[in-house]
């Protein structure tokens, strides 16, 4: 370290002729921890000013889940138990989906930054690379599952119970997936450098990425095209998690397992530990090919 | 003692283009130091190398005793730097800016708080540091981003274009904050201008054009060197103005920002013979003593709007040839 000389005027006094003397400390793991911070808390802040972003994230959810939910649980009630709200069905999905847009979004940011030269003031500090990288897809995953939260809330209209335990899987099967779609978000946004390109191309897999993960429909029982896409689907394996995990918590859990049957690869079923660790290394491998893409940069 | 920034023989090539073309120049510690060009002359390229956001083609730079490319860590601590576009997060307030910088360079906690009041109390912004930047005008987002440059107490500070983009009375007291700024922090100064009257405010000077120096010395020194009063006429006819004052005076004249301009020893002598002797009807006349523009004309062959428009001219030329491609 180097030696912290610091200079402090007294209180009340505004000795403005007298330089404080700021030594910038040798880098060190400390240095990018706080790095790592400060980027992280800026998508907070950036989050709390911006209101108009958590209500507009929030109608497509709402829409998917009461009205196309109520709407199509008149043809769906069919092939549901008696009691069984389609509502009920879907909300794992749709949870999903309200964390989706605001964190592929989240990392839009970036290429935000990079228009209005924020990013510039990011790249030239003298800290490593992937510490300003971690610290945003850090802040993108807290963002959108605090989104996630608010949607959440919701639960008890689609007869989901607040049950503790079911609200903490969801909680932390939320911020995983987040984490995995920041990371996505943040590795495109590296290559990607203007927003109209980036919104076209996150409009093109958004979509896409919701509707094949078996949000909507049980995942057995289809066609072997949609079998094969539903299983390459990363989304498929949080949604199918957490899913289960509000299941396992409704009364008539048995009945339903029916309706969630697990995933399965060419019949054999994939545990749920696997499951989520296969969306971590998706996460964890996108983030590492961000920070080589940024660390190109330049 | 070691020198601010010591360069030499550095080149920069992109491509087929050599923005810069063997430089060599040192600025002493405390000195405020002035890079004057016309646009495209390799001012933005030279500061890019001294900041450590391109690498050389070849040569060497040092900054603050360090190397630009082997220790760019280094030297990034030590440097402060005002880009020529904003580089602030306008949805953050303006105090919110200086924290997130001063944790991305580590300064230290116990200093942050004094030093912000410091930095923005010397651009004139404390009273508004809770307010979005957004809301803020040019001149004090551009204000904001000095007191952030300097926020981490950087030995060399470097200013790309400072003013570039406001209005003059604007420039004139974001000037006033950089000169108070140097009797009150230990601290170099590199800027890039193509804004001749702001070079004045340099303590030394470099030329550029096409990549190489062309002079180097305090704006005394190089308006002294050129001493000769500048004369613009203009004519109902200009062409034959410039032959005539070639055959009665032997005066080399050219056309310059539409006026027929050349030099003489003294000029208010001058003018009233130039009644007597030219047979062309003179409309307006103006005399000035030697200031930048004159020296970076007699440097170069050219004013430097010449030169910005001729540079124009260039970029469209290779534009077009791309474009047919």
């Amino acid at each position: 370290m180097a030696t912290k000389d610091i200079t402090v005027p007294e209180a009340g006094e505004r000795n403005l002729t007298e330089l404080i003397r700021v030594a910038v400390p040798e880098r060190s793991i400390r240095a990018d921890l706080r790095a790592v911070s400060i980027v992280w808390r800026r998508e907070l802040i950036r989050f709390r000013t911006d209101r108009l972003r958590a209500i507009t994230s929030l109608v497509q959810p709402v829409l998917f889940l009461f009205v196309l939910g109520t709407g199509l649980s008149r043809l769906a009630s069919r092939g549901l138990p008696a009691g069984v709200d389609f509502r009920t069905f879907i909300y794992p999905g749709v949870l999903a989906m309200s964390v989706l847009f605001t964190a592929i979004f989240s990392a839009a940011s970036i290429v935000w930054d990079r228009e209005f030269g924020f990013l510039r003031e990011m790249l030239v500090a003298p800290v490593r690379r992937w510490a300003i990288v971690v610290g945003k897809c850090l802040g993108g995953a807290t963002v959108a599952t605090f989104q996630g939260l608010i949607f959440l809330a919701l639960a008890g209209v689609a007869h989901v119970p607040y049950d503790p335990v079911l609200l903490l899987t969801l909680v932390a099967e939320l911020l995983l997936l987040s984490f995995t779609l920041t990371a996505f978000g943040v590795m495109m946004a590296a290559r990607i450098k203007q927003i109209q390109a980036f919104m076209a191309l996150t409009q093109l897999f958004v979509l896409p990425l919701f509707f094949l993960s078996g949000a909507l429909y049980p995942l057995n029982g289809l066609p072997a095209w949609l079998t094969v896409l539903t299983r390459v689907d990363p989304i498929t394996y949080v949604v199918d998690p957490m899913r289960q995990a509000v299941f396992a918590h409704l009364p008539f859990g048995q009945v339903l397992n029916r309706l969630s049957p697990g995933i399965t690869w060419f019949g054999w079923q994939v545990p749920l530990g696997l499951s989520l660790g296969i969306v971590a290394a998706m996460g964890l491998a996108m983030l590492g090919i961000a920070i080589a893409e940024f660390r190109k940069t330049e | 003692m070691t020198p601010a920034i010591s360069v030499s023989a550095l080149t920069k090539r992109y491509g087929e283009i050599e923005a810069v073309r063997g430089i060599d120049f040192e600025v002493s510690t405390g000195e405020t130091f002035g890079f004057l060009g016309p646009n495209g002359a390799g001012k933005s390229t030279t500061i890019k190398i001294l900041c450590t956001l391109a690498d050389p083609t070849s040569g060497t730079a040092r900054v603050a005793g360090h190397d630009v490319v082997k220790e760019r860590d280094t030297v990034r601590r030590n440097i402060g730097l005002v880009f020529q576009d904003t580089t602030l997060d306008n949805y953050l307030t303006g105090e919110q800016n200086l924290r997130f910088h001063a944790d991305l360079y580590g300064v230290p906690k116990a200093a942050f708080g004094p030093r912000l009041r410091q930095v923005l109390e010397m651009v004139g912004l404390w009273d508004r540091r809770g307010g979005v930047v957004s809301t803020y005008s040019g001149g004090m987002q551009r204000r904001l981003e000095i007191a952030r440059g300097l926020l981490h107490a950087p030995r060399v500070l470097f200013l790309d274009e400072p003013t570039v983009g406001l209005d003059p009375q604007t420039r004139a007291s974001i000037w006033e904050y950089i000169n108070e700024l140097k009797s009150r922090e230990d601290i170099t100064i590199f800027l890039t201008t193509h804004y001749m009257d702001e070079a004045e405010n340099c303590d030394r000077i470099a030329i550029i054009d096409h990549g190489v120096i062309v002079a180097i010395d305090t704006p005394e020194a190089l308006k002294a060197s050129v001493g000769r009063d500048r004369v613009q006429i203009s004519t109902a006819d200009d062409s034959a103005a410039i032959r005539e004052l070639a055959e009665v005076f032997g005066l080399e004249a050219a056309l310059h920002e539409g006026l027929v301009t050349f030099s003489v020893e003294s000029g208010e002598h001058f003018v009233p013979k130039l009644f007597g002797a030219l047979p062309v009807a003179i409309k307006s006349v103006s005399v000035s003593r030697p200031s930048l523009d004159d020296v970076f004309m007699s440097y170069t062959g050219k004013t430097i709007r010449d030169a910005e428009a001729s540079i124009g001219d260039r970029n469209r030329r290779i534009a077009t040839r791309f474009g047919r491609r």
